[in-house]
């Protein structure tokens, strides 16, 4: 017998590693995702009560055999009811004393039904977070600074219309792929973010940040040649290597330019500069932003950062994708190259502050205050802060731009 | 395979404006949007076009009080700048299959719902 606690611990292991890879070979043989997952969490449920005689070599494997009996079983017992349902199981015919070996294919089907387009961008996300990284609806809910009823209604209507509008558990034409796959990497890049914000407050939060980070090393490895994937994973991993660094002592927040970069994780940061390396000629968003990190997490401090060559992909990522905030963070790094002429970034600031989209970001009043204490007009810089400091509703942020202030 | 149906919401003002080779380009453009179909392996299993909102009677009837009267009037309930000006009922793989073929139907503005399976009951 193995002690309960390190089987809870094997098998919660397993629910962080694997849950998303032994639900989606469940949904290839249910086509229903409900159902699916019901029996995936059955499949967890029954390791708590089995692994204490011995924890299989092989626990993914067994995990799918058992979730996908499970499916079988209940379809069987349907059957015996009611005569008249759909033959479900055309090609797969599962052998009984067969461990099945999950495909990995099947995992990049679910994450592309789960960001179907047809899907709104919340729905897209929450469902993402219960069934690619084994989020509860509870969890979710707390990661998303959502109401937990909000979010199981979301999830609900998801499901919903997957079932009833017929949205397929199949991989995109190639024609569709880049568009399909840069909203799969947004929802991923949306889901780790998610996990950063909330790990501050929240102590018993589930590792989500890792999950994401998973789910991005599963799009590496199944769509190599998409080099959008190469410039998503480098990203998090970037922050992932600086994420011991965010916070101070007291749970405050600090900035990139004030972070301890002896500590950053260097072979993490190794790793993110390879593939943002290999990212790059694609020249897609991802490895844009991607390039723009590298160039941060390569230089030694924030003074030594070679803001020429962060302006040059800004540019190029302005052409990617021309939103006001790209725009605003291109202006933020073009006043911080060596001789800039801070007069001329300040008027392009006040021009970009009247776009709506921006009204109510307090980023661009902090870089307004940055600017303006720049040029030696402290009396308007204090009122800029004001400003950012009212549009920010994070306290770490407040008391960040209140010590700006009155520095 | 799964019923669609294909809404197509477009300005009607384009009827008052069109002229005979405007006409025959667009139903040049509907049956190269046939062709589509039948190419991906879908069906077409009816489309028609509608005349103009100015033409329609809507009725009205709460059914929750069955025994008050139906209201009779003139016109549609919302006066917008696209209207429901056509159809297709299309049988398509999948969603997927029929947003694919929607790309390629000719309206400024499509709306595609799935046709409810009514044969079980209520859904």
């Amino acid at each position: 017998m193995i002690e309960a606690r390190d089987v809870a611990r094997r098998v919660e292991e397993a629910h962080r590693h694997h849950w998303a890879t032994v639900l989606a070979a469940t949904v290839r043989l249910t086509r229903d995702l409900d159902l699916a997952e019901d029996c995936a969490q059955d499949a967890f449920v029954q390791a708590l009560r089995r692994w204490p005689d011995g924890v299989p070599d092989n626990p993914v494997g067994w995990l799918t055999t058992v979730a996908k009996r499970q499916a079988l079983d209940r379809h069987r017992r349907e059957q015996t009811l009611r005569r008249k349902l759909p033959l479900l199981l055309v090609e797969d015919t599962v052998d009984r004393d067969q461990v099945d070996e999950p495909v990995p294919a099947d995992l990049l089907r679910l994450v592309f039904t789960c960001c179907h387009p047809a899907l709104s961008r919340d729905a897209q996300l929450a469902l993402t977070l219960r069934l690619m990284c084994g989020l509860t609806t509870g969890e979710a809910a707390k990661v998303l600074l959502t109401k937990e009823a909000t979010v199981a209604a979301r999830i609900t209507r998801a499901k919903q219309k997957i079932a009833r509008a017929g949205v397929p558990f199949r991989l995109p034409s190639d024609e569709q792929l880049p568009a399909r796959l840069d909203t799969v990497l947004t929802v991923v890049h949306l889901a780790y973010t998610a996990g950063h914000t909330a790990s501050g407050a929240d102590l018993i939060r589930p590792d989500l940040t890792g999950r994401a980070v998973g789910l991005a090393r599963l799009l590496v490895a199944q769509l190599p040649d998409e080099l959008e994937t190469l410039g998503l994973l480098a990203q998090l991993l970037f922050a992932e290597a600086r994420g011991s660094t965010r916070l101070g002592p007291a749970g405050e927040l600090v900035l990139l330019a004030d972070q301890d970069r002896s500590r950053w994780d260097t072979p993490l940061v190794h790793e993110g500069l390879a593939l943002a390396t290999r990212a790059l000629p694609g020249d897609g968003r991802f490895a844009l932003q991607a390039a723009i990190a590298g160039l941060h997490m390569s230089a030694l401090s924030w003074d030594t950062t070679d803001w020429a060559q962060v302006v040059r992909m800004y540019d190029a990522l302005l052409v990617r994708w021309p939103t006001p905030v790209v725009a605003l963070n291109r202006l933020a790094a073009t006043s911080l190259v060596p001789g800039a002429d801070l007069e001329d970034v300040l008027g392009r600031l006040e021009v970009l502050a009247l776009d709506p989209t921006l009204e109510r970001y307090a980023y661009v009043a902090a870089t307004r205050a940055d600017v303006l204490s720049r040029l030696g007009r402290q009396r308007e810089a204090r009122t800029a802060y004001d400003t950012a400091i009212g549009l920010t509703d994070n306290e770490a942020e407040r008391s960040f731009l209140r010590a700006r202030r009155s520095s | 395979m799964a019923e669609y149906m294909f809404l197509l919401f477009d300005d009607e003002k384009w009827y008052d404006e069109v002229t005979p080779d405007l006409w025959e380009a667009t139903m040049k453009l509907h049956g190269e949007f046939t062709e589509a179909v039948a190419a991906a392996g879908a069906r077409i299993l009816e489309g028609r076009a509608l005349e103009r909102t100015s033409t329609a009677t809507t009725v009205t009837k709460d059914w929750d009080n069955p025994a008050t009267a139906p209201v009779v009037s003139d016109g549609p309930f919302i006066e917008t700048k696209e209207a429901l000006g056509g159809f297709y009922l299309i049988e398509a793989r999948d969603l997927d299959q029929a947003l694919e073929l929607a790309q390629v139907c000719p309206s400024g503005h499509l709306e595609v719902r799935p046709v409810m399976d009514t044969s079980g009951g209520a859904s």
